[in-house]
């Protein structure tokens, strides 16, 4: 039955993305319950909105920088071919609150925060140090995954907030410094075409893509097992599956919000 | 209450990882306020069967009671009231790197009392010199020797002073006069706290010393147990190459 073989393989992956799809749900309702009962751990949230906001303050920046500057410059040879230079800067403003700002401010969080998670809590794991919060009595649910899902979900929107704002005066600089477009026009387009709703709608995406990192990377850390080979395997995992449900679950969110 | 004086139970207890069986049917008693001893095989599955005692690890088939209350199939949440009654040493100290040597001796004492914070480090400062590592509060784990990480999760699992103490070999690792000195903390504690212990350990002379209690894991059960004396006058041959340490014998090493 040779032939049956590539649709065992299929089958057989099909089962695992679903087994595992089902035990990410399952860590993620176990942190809701673990996130409503005392004590709250105020402390360690503050740790980890300081590890991924503060701590991704700089490559936010620079992401955002270049992304709008990048973005400026190339639509305005496309605008100009035209005579449309002037829909440069809401065009930027745009794409960067609806679409850039959240996405490549999350892909950005999870290299460095999702990783790191996945790293730290596969290194517990494999210590035997996850085994021991549970003898001491206290749930590492609660005492690891919570407050980094809390300090995730509220810092991206603060960080895509600064991205889309840097991004913005990165495509000023460009277009009004660098290609000469007319200071009023660039920002009275911005104004003209932009609503508060394009914000707030990417805000919200920033704060969905916040929950995936931090649980992709929590979930491939906590259940890690193998050694240091084995902490590699899931940072790097954290990383792609982390990536990959940002960038799917972007289409379904602006789907179904705009 | 458990009827018969045991205050953790192993019923008939299978464990397997993937293929590999690990335990096969173990039934033990570990009675209360008193030092049992576990001797077995390395790889034999003693690790495996303390983490049973606690819920770390859940048999396949069986039951653990602990005051005659079956754990098996408690949820995390309430597996936490069972848990505060324990304290445990992991056989690799497993010890929060992320924390110095004061913070992972006060932990239990930070979440489970409301003790003052002077008082919470007066007794860190106490724990270690018991263990014989006074003034090491501020190092971190990763600057410590093996043996130092081993004596400070000694004082981390002791800090509460919990009823029922899983060590999981204590003095391994250690020099000579050092485990002589763990295992009369061991002892010590036992009598004036008249707490419950249960020691795995690879070393036959301290186990003698420190158990009322000795029992012996062999191929996934437990094959002997009792006082010292009746456990060196056993008349199975596995136990005197055991506790003999005799490479001939039906025990195949190699
Ligand atoms: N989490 C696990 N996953 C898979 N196999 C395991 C796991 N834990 C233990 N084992 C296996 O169970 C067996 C018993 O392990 P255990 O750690 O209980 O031995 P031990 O009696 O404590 O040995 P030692 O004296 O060397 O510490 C070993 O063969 C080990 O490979
Ligand atoms: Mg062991």
């Amino acid at each position: 039955m040779g032939w049956l073989r590539p649709m065992e393989m299929v089958g057989g992956k099909f089962l695992h993305w679903l087994e595992e799809a089902g035990e990410l749900l399952l860590l993620f309702l176990q942190s809701v319950l673990w996130m409503m009962r005392p004590p709250f751990r105020l402390q360690l949230l503050f740790k980890q909105m300081e590890f991924v906001g503060v701590g991704s303050l700089g490559v936010t920046i620079l992401t955002g920088a270049f992304t709008g500057g990048v973005f400026a410059l190339q639509s305005y040879h496309g605008f100009s071919l035209f005579g449309a230079e002037s829909l440069v800067g809401s065009t930027v403003a745009l794409a960067l609150t609806r679409e850039l700002g959240p996405v490549l401010t999350s892909l950005m969080v999870t290299g460095r925060a999702g990783s790191a998670m996945a790293a730290e809590l596969g290194t517990m794991r494999v210590t035997e140090q996850i085994d021991a919060l549970y003898v001491m009595a206290v749930n590492p649910v609660q005492y690891l995954v919570v407050p980094r899902i809390l300090a995730s979900v509220a810092m991206l929107p603060v960080l895509t907030i600064i991205a889309d704002f840097v991004g913005i005066v990165g495509a000023y600089v460009v277009g009004v410094g660098l290609l000469g477009i007319n200071h009023g026009i660039f920002i009275s387009k911005i104004i003209e075409y932009m609503d508060f709703s394009d914000i707030s709608m990417g805000l919200v995406k920033a704060a969905f893509f916040g929950l995936i990192l931090s649980l992709v990377g929590c979930f491939k850390g906590f259940y890690t097992s193998g050694g240091a080979e084995g902490v590699g395997r899931a940072t790097t995992r954290a990383v792609v599956l982390g990536s990959v449900l940002i960038l799917a679950s972007d289409y379904v969110l602006t789907a179904m919000m705009f | 209450m458990s009827e018969t004086g045991n205050i953790i139970e192993l019923k008939d207890v299978y464990k397997s990882f993937g293929a590999q069986q690990v335990l096969k049917g173990l039934n033990l008693g570990i009675p209360r306020g008193q030092t049992t001893v576990i001797i077995g095989r390395s790889g034999g599955g003693k690790s495996v069967m303390l983490k049973h005692m606690i819920g770390l690890i859940k048999p396949n088939q069986g039951e653990v009671l602990v005051d005659g209350i079956n754990i098996v199939r408690m949820s995390d949440h309430q597996l936490n009231g069972v848990r505060r009654r324990f304290g445990m040493l992991f056989q690799e100290a497993a010890l929060f790197d992320s924390m110095n040597v004061q913070d992972n001796v006060a932990f239990p004492l930070r979440e489970h009392t409301k003790l003052p914070e002077r008082q919470v480090l007066n007794l860190v400062s106490e724990k270690l010199g018991m263990v014989g590592l006074p003034g090491v509060e501020h190092k971190m784990p990763s600057e410590l020797s093996g043996g130092m990480r081993k004596r400070v999760g000694l004082a981390r699992a002791i800090a509460l002073e919990p009823e029922i103490i899983l060590y999981d070999e204590p003095t391994t690792g250690l020099d000579p006069p050092l485990s002589a000195a763990i295992n009369r903390l061991i002892a010590e504690t036992q009598q004036k706290l008249g707490v419950t212990s249960v020691v795995i350990s690879h070393d036959i002379e301290g186990a003698f010393l420190v158990g009322q209690n000795i029992a012996m894991l062999y191929q996934g059960k437990i094959i002997a147990q009792g006082s010292p004396q009746e456990i060196r006058d056993s008349s199975d041959e596995v136990v005197q190459q055991f506790i003999h340490g005799r490479a001939e014998g039906p025990i195949e090493v190699i």
